[in-house]
């Protein structure tokens, strides 16, 4: 649809579907998996290199060119929000001075639920460098919110655990958060299969972000085209507006007079 | 001299060793990195004139598949 624009920090894209670039078997695979999924906006990790180790090892970077791609560097792994700024700050200088960086702060290894506390206190620093801040966060409407008040420019709520591929647990607070929102609400972690994504989409959120669930596909190239066909369309159906619910009362498509009697 | 590159610990003969020069000797293939020296952003223009010394602490990273 020409008009149905998805913009993020002042910038366009066709795609709503934002995938990230772990767990694939090698880059190879991952290159191939991202092109399938249609998406623009991947996202990476910051981590230690290895110092003197695989000196002829390949980078990310060369398969995923930064020319065809808008690079997301994430606070994965971060469980304060002076290691999440730190990160960021390293992403930023690593990328050329790139401001569009996806916050997170774990709360608990185990469950990787966000520590919305620390998230909050994040935000606010990165914003005032100057960062564009897509955050996420858990799907408490209240702290969304806050978010979004704060100046993030997209909230990513989880539909469950980070992984876990449980789907959308609680599709009432999603459209909660959604209807509060002025900026693009995405739905990060928790998707499962290409049905999670269309129901997020016919929720109303802007855009998807996964990667387990497709990369812990036992086919992942094939998921990631399935992904790409469910974000399309829930979007659509989103657009379109569903029929209404009838409960315990049928209504034939088919004509009722002129029946051969 | 004992530099902490990485949270490893790093002996230099030399008593002060300029960035550009370490970089080459420890990651002369890495060709997108960004480096915190002693906690600050540090960047690649200022290579050259940046000497480190005995107790330094150096953080160079890269980016890596990641959700």
């Amino acid at each position: 649809m020409e008009s149905d624009k998805f913009l993020i920090a002042g910038k366009h894209y066709l795609s709503r579907l934002l995938v990230g670039t772990g767990k694939y078997k090698d880059f190879k695979e991952t290159q191939t998996a991202i092109q399938e999924s249609g998406a623009e906006i991947v996202t990476v990790a910051i981590r230690r290199t290895n110092i003197g180790q695989n000196v002829k090892e390949e980078s990310l970077l060369d398969f995923i060119p930064k020319e065809k791609y808008t690079y997301l560097p994430n606070t994965a792994g971060c469980y304060s929000k002076d290691d999440a700024i730190r990160t960021l700050r390293l992403a930023r200088e690593l990328l050329d001075g790139h401001n569009l960086v996806k916050l997170e702060v774990l709360g608990d290894p185990h469950t990787l639920y966000p520590n919305v506390v620390e998230t909050v206190e994040a935000a606010k620093t990165l914003i005032k460098e100057g960062f564009d801040v897509m955050v996420y966060t858990s799907d408490d409407p209240i702290i969304a919110k806050q978010l979004e008040d704060i100046g993030c420019c997209a909230i990513m709520p989880l539909a469950s655990l980070i992984g876990s591929g449980m789907g959308i647990l609680n599709p009432h607070n999603l459209e909660i958060i959604i209807d509060n929102a002025k900026v693009p609400i995405i739905v990060d972690a928790g998707v499962g299969t290409a049905s999670d994504a269309v129901i997020a989409m016919e929720l109303g959120c802007d855009g998807v972000l996964m990667n387990t669930a497709i990369a812990a596909a036992s086919k992942p190239i094939l998921m990631a085209g399935a992904m790409k066909k469910a974000i399309e369309s829930g979007r659509d159906a989103y657009l379109a507006g569903r029929m209404k619910k009838k409960f315990y009362q049928a209504d034939p498509s088919s004509p009722t007079s002129g029946l051969i009697k | 001299m004992k530099i902490y590159i990485n949270g490893q610990q790093k002996s230099f003969e030399a008593t002060e060793i300029c960035l550009t020069t370490l970089i080459e000797k420890l990651a002369p293939n890495e060709k997108k990195f960004a480096i915190e020296y002693n906690g600050e952003i540090i960047s690649k223009g200022n290579f050259p004139q940046t000497f480190l010394r005995d107790g330094d602490k150096l953080e160079i990273v890269i980016a890596v598949g990641g959700g």
